[in-house]
């Protein structure tokens, strides 16, 4: 059995080989697989090698701020420090936000907050906030026990800041945190790092020029992320800056004049349509959207009837009341219906004429026990003594078509506003909108309601002020508009504000004697009972400067926004609300005023004094100006 | 009578170093060029791996400079010397294997390690790569060709015992290796072609079974993730994708040593352990790892070629056996990091950081460059 030496010799050598060979057939399979790897699909690996190590990292770009025309800053950004938990990296989440709360002032509210914040996360894998701007001894504590915090970091974040915080909260708009929802419709080369986008107002419609565009940092990272080295940068570009009308010596007194009442206050710059002031109260602190607002403070401006969040001055909605009766004027002049010579008897009452309406229509001024009205009007005192019967009468002499195409030029149941979005077109009712709403048939009393600012018409205080403005331009309109100008060419404005087809029909001396009886609401006094224009005694009595203006008592019920009302359902205390549109100087007008005061009563005792308030800043700024 | 390859070193014949000269310091050239090659492009590698723990690297560096030492001691070492301690050093490893097992240090949830006095932290195991294929080849010299079945019983049992102290360690790895390269002895030694179909059969068939009864779940993942590495980028797969995009993205030239972002930048992991190939890949291309691939093969042909060279039949054996364990371990390691094999924790022999794996192999070129003296066991 046993193999000679020889055979042994020549077997092992055999084996040797074999397994030689099969030792070269390895090493070979290994080179082509090296060669395969290293040189055949090389870009391929290259390419997998430098994604692993380059990142593309975008840097915020600054958003745009907002200046007043005086160039007073209204929003810019400010930097804060804020805790967040980066989850992926914590171990234990109750246990670390347990020895947070040993060392910091965490409260539940936060923690509640954090826990709506993590379930609401709009980009996942991302620390979740848990307390915005905190302090740097806190930020130096979290800092030294780093150790015992994995996962808990501070981050510096770059947040809208507005210095004047309620004063502009509806001038401005906010911006608010980005949604879940956004991220679907949002550009994400430009909101991929910003945690912010315009929400309301002009923050909302300036927001594609004051976002600016991300800059890019190209940086080399190891396996933990951890930034090696910048390979390549390209700089942010700053969000387009953004001047406004707004005057903010003019807002803050207009604000300080609506003192606690809910209302609006508008002041439009007739040259041009800028919106010098824009308030509606009550306000809210926009700098609590920016920073997060809580369930609590949110559900605070949720109130109903003081609804904190609505800008009164461009979404509500009132009947327009007597302010509606310059345009009655100017409406029953063009078509003749009336002249400045014609004399109507105002007693107090006015009846439909050949119906069986029995309707009673009363003046202003009737009580049982004075039942009187103004006694004979021309045109010129139905203005400033505000005479009902006058208008009543017209109106129905005019019919609706007539009165309601011609009101159509003064824009109402237009929205005109250039750039503050979301502003409502109102109601100029007429048969067709009768019909087709409510289903009814137009009825004489109808136009008759209409005839003083009542019935179905609403307007917002933008629309009585662009009313204002155009009585006091003889015609001319301008949308009313936020901003002045940009440094920079804005997007926004491709297609710029314009200049509005002009009040036509109207010759110049109607133009100057409404105007003249629109000075006498404010300085006709010392005439006696009943001859005083019905604003003399509020404001007209001591003003230095020439003002023209028209009162509006609008004789409704407060509706709040959006609600439908029962009129048998009102309550009493439901007052009327109060109009006061004025412009000033009176013959050479450069800035026109509406003061809304909702439930506010009596418009010449109300809203007259703001309005004043308004116009008396303006000219003090003027005068002082012109000093200089 | 010397080979024209197995050149001698000696010290220059100088009048000054005449009285040194009696001690004559032999190594084989050839082995030693191609290894300080393999230990020389190692060590540059180690040193980028390392870039950051130079401690690590020295220690690495002292080990392998007294390995090389204890290599040439060992080399001057009589064959009938080496004969005579074989018994002697099977047992010890074994014993020392016991010793593991109720005094070893754990580690990753298995005991491998040893302290003893005087001596650094050692695996044992590491040892085994050198005592069984010369324990093997001292029992099968001057057997009959083909050897008997009783003798294949013994020398599986030789096999066995100390691979099965290491199996409960438990170290998977290192037992397969251990069987597989242990096996060379047998079949250089005249298993009949018979016995080595059969086995080779057995273990075929026996796949299916080992996959579905005889492997944890992890084990099972490993080798599937060998195939389809992308289909757990993150967890399982990371260690190929990224050693693969290491070597991958070395191109020819590679990307300079100390270059390589993959290394540098961590997203190789074990680079200076088991992956430490795709290192070499990465900053130094293709051209570094041919010329490994080459330094190793030289190695290994010149391990096999010396046995040919040789009459007696433990040195003949165990020098095919301590050469094919060491190419066994080297080709196991590459196929793993290029992906052709599962991730199988190995270290490439001689340029893996691991005191006592370079260590233990120098010693087995020592044993080899020693056993290939043409001298007869008497």
């Amino acid at each position: 059995m046993d193999a000679s030496s020889e055979e042994r010799d020549q077997s092992f050598r055999n084996r040797v080989i074999i397994v030689a060979g099969i030792g070269v057939f390895f090493v070979f399979l290994v080179l082509a697989r090296l060669i395969n790897v290293q040189i055949v699909n090389f870009e391929k690996y290259s390419t997998v090698s430098d994604e692993n190590r380059i990142k593309v990292k975008a840097i915020p770009a600054p958003r745009g701020f907002f200046f007043d025309r005086d160039g007073r800053v209204l929003a810019d950004m400010k930097f804060i420090l804020t805790l967040s938990i980066d989850e992926q990296r914590v171990e234990n989440l109750e246990a670390t936000i347990a020895r947070l709360r040993e060392m910091l002032d965490l409260t539940d509210q936060h923690i509640k907050e954090f826990e709506r914040r993590r379930r609401t996360q709009s980009r996942p894998f991302r620390p979740v906030p848990i307390k915005r701007n905190i302090t740097y001894e806190e930020s130096a504590y979290i800092a030294l026990n780093r150790h015992l915090f994995p996962g808990v970091i501070v981050q510096s974040e770059s947040i809208r800041n507005y210095p004047f915080g309620e004063l502009t909260s509806h001038a401005l708009g906010t911006v608010r945190r980005i949604t879940q929802e956004d991220l679907a419709t949002l550009d994400p080369t430009i909101y991929s790092v910003t945690d912010f986008v315009g929400g309301t107002g002009i923050e909302k419609f300036y927001e594609s020029d004051l976002a600016g565009t991300p800059g890019h940092r190209i940086v080399e990272v190891d396996a933990h992320h951890r930034e090696i080295r910048v390979l390549n940068e390209t700089a942010p570009i700053h969000g387009s800056d953004v001047f406004l009308h707004l005057d903010m010596d003019l807002q803050q007194v207009a604000w300080d004049a609506l003192g606690e009442r809910r209302g609006a206050v508008i002041a439009l710059e007739t040259q041009s349509g800028g919106i010098m002031a824009m308030v509606s109260k009550p306000g809210y602190d926009p700098n609590l959207f920016v920073q997060g607002i809580s369930e609590e403070d949110y559900a605070a401006l949720q109130d109903p009837i003081q609804s904190p969040l609505f800008n009164r001055a461009t979404r509500a909605t009132y009947a327009p009341g007597s302010t509606f009766k310059p345009v009655v004027a100017l409406a029953a002049l063009s078509t003749g219906t009336t002249t400045w010579e014609r004399i109507i008897w105002d007693g107090g009452e006015f009846r439909l004429k050949n119906t069986r309406n029995s309707r009673v229509w009363r003046g202003w001024s009737w009580t049982k026990t004075n039942p009187g009205g103004q006694g004979e009007c021309d045109l010129f005192r139905a203005i400033y003594r505000s005479s009902n019967i006058y208008f009543y009468t017209v109106a129905e002499e005019m019919g609706i078509e007539q009165l309601a195409g011609f009101a159509r030029q003064f824009g109402f149941g237009i929205n005109e506003v250039f750039d503050v979005p979301e502003a409502e077109e109102g109601l100029l009712p007429d048969p067709d909108w009768k019909r087709d709403y409510l289903g009814e048939r137009w009825q004489p009393g109808d136009t008759v309601n209409l005839g003083i600012g009542q019935g179905s018409i609403l307007a917002t205080p933008m629309q009585v002020v662009q009313v204002a403005a155009t009585i006091a331009s003889n015609g001319q309109r301008r949308q009313p508009r936020m901003i002045y100008y940009s440094p920079k060419q804005l997007k926004a404005t491709e297609v710029p504000p314009k200049e509005l087809p002009p009040v036509h029909g109207i010759l110049p001396e109607d133009w100057q004697l409404l105007k003249d009886s629109m000075k006498a609401v404010i300085h006709r006094g010392n005439m006696g009972y009943g001859q005083n224009g019905t604003a003399w005694a509020y404001i007209g009595i001591d003003i230095p400067y020439e003002m023209s203006g028209k009162s509006g008592t609008a004789q409704t019920i407060a509706i709040p926004p959006g609600e439908e009302y029962e009129e048998d359902e009102v309550p009493e205390k439901y007052r009327d609300h109060a109009w006061f549109m004025a412009y000033a100087p009176a013959d050479q007008p450069e800035v026109a005023v509406v003061v809304l005061i909702e439930n506010g009563g009596g418009g010449s005792s109300q809203a007259g004094p703001v309005a004043r308030a308004v116009l008396d800043e303006y000219m003090k700024g003027k005068s002082e100006s012109d000093d200089a | 009578m010397p080979s024209n390859l197995g050149l001698s070193l000696s010290s220059p014949g100088g009048s000054l170093h005449r009285n040194l000269t009696r001690f004559q310091v032999k190594f084989d050239l050839l082995l030693l060029f191609s290894l300080t090659i393999v230990v020389g492009l190692g060590l540059m590698t180690l040193y980028s791996a390392l870039v950051d723990e130079t401690s690590l690297f020295i220690r690495h560096v002292i080990l392998v400079v007294l390995g090389f030492i204890l290599m040439i001691g060992v080399a001057q070492i009589p064959i009938t010397t080496i004969y005579r301690f074989t018994p002697l050093i099977y047992v010890g490893c074994i014993l020392l294997l016991v010793g593991v097992y109720f005094f070893g240090y754990v580690s990753k949830g298995s005991k491998r390690w040893l302290d003893l006095p005087l001596l650094p932290r050692f695996q044992p195991s590491e040892l085994l790569k050198i005592a069984i294929p010369l324990m093997l080849a001292w029992y099968l010299k001057d057997r009959t060709w083909p050897i008997s079945f009783m003798d294949l019983c013994i020398s599986l049992a030789i096999v066995a015992f100390p691979v099965g102290l290491v199996y409960i360690q438990p170290d998977l790895g290192t037992s397969v290796l251990l069987v597989t390269g242990s096996s060379s002895v047998i079949v250089f030694a005249g298993m009949s072609w018979r016995w080595i179909m059969i086995a080779g059969g057995t273990l075929i068939s026996a796949i299916p079974f080992v996959w579905m009864f005889g492997m944890h779940p992890y084990q099972k993942q490993r080798v599937l993730t060998m195939f389809d590495p992308e289909s757990d980028a993150l967890g399982s797969g990371w260690n190929i994708i990224q050693s693969k995009t290491a070597l991958g993205s070395g191109g020819l030239f590679g990307k300079g040593w100390t270059e390589g972002s993959q290394i540098q930048l961590e997203f190789l992991p074990a680079g200076h352990t088991d992956f430490i190939m795709a290192v070499l890949g990465e900053e130094m291309g293709l051209i570094g790892c041919a010329s490994l691939l080459v330094a190793f093969l030289l190695i290994f042909a010149r391990g096999l070629q010396l046995s040919l060279t040789l009459e007696d039949d433990f040195a003949k054996y165990a020098i095919c056996g301590i050469t094919t364990m060491f190419f066994i371990y080297v080709l196991v390691n590459i196929l793993m990091v290029c992906g052709l094999l599962p991730v199988v924790g190995v270290p490439l022999p001689l340029v893996s950081f691991g005191g006592t794996s370079a260590v233990t192999f120098l010693l087995g070129f020592g044993v080899i460059v020693a056993l290939a003296r043409r001298r007869e066991v008497p």
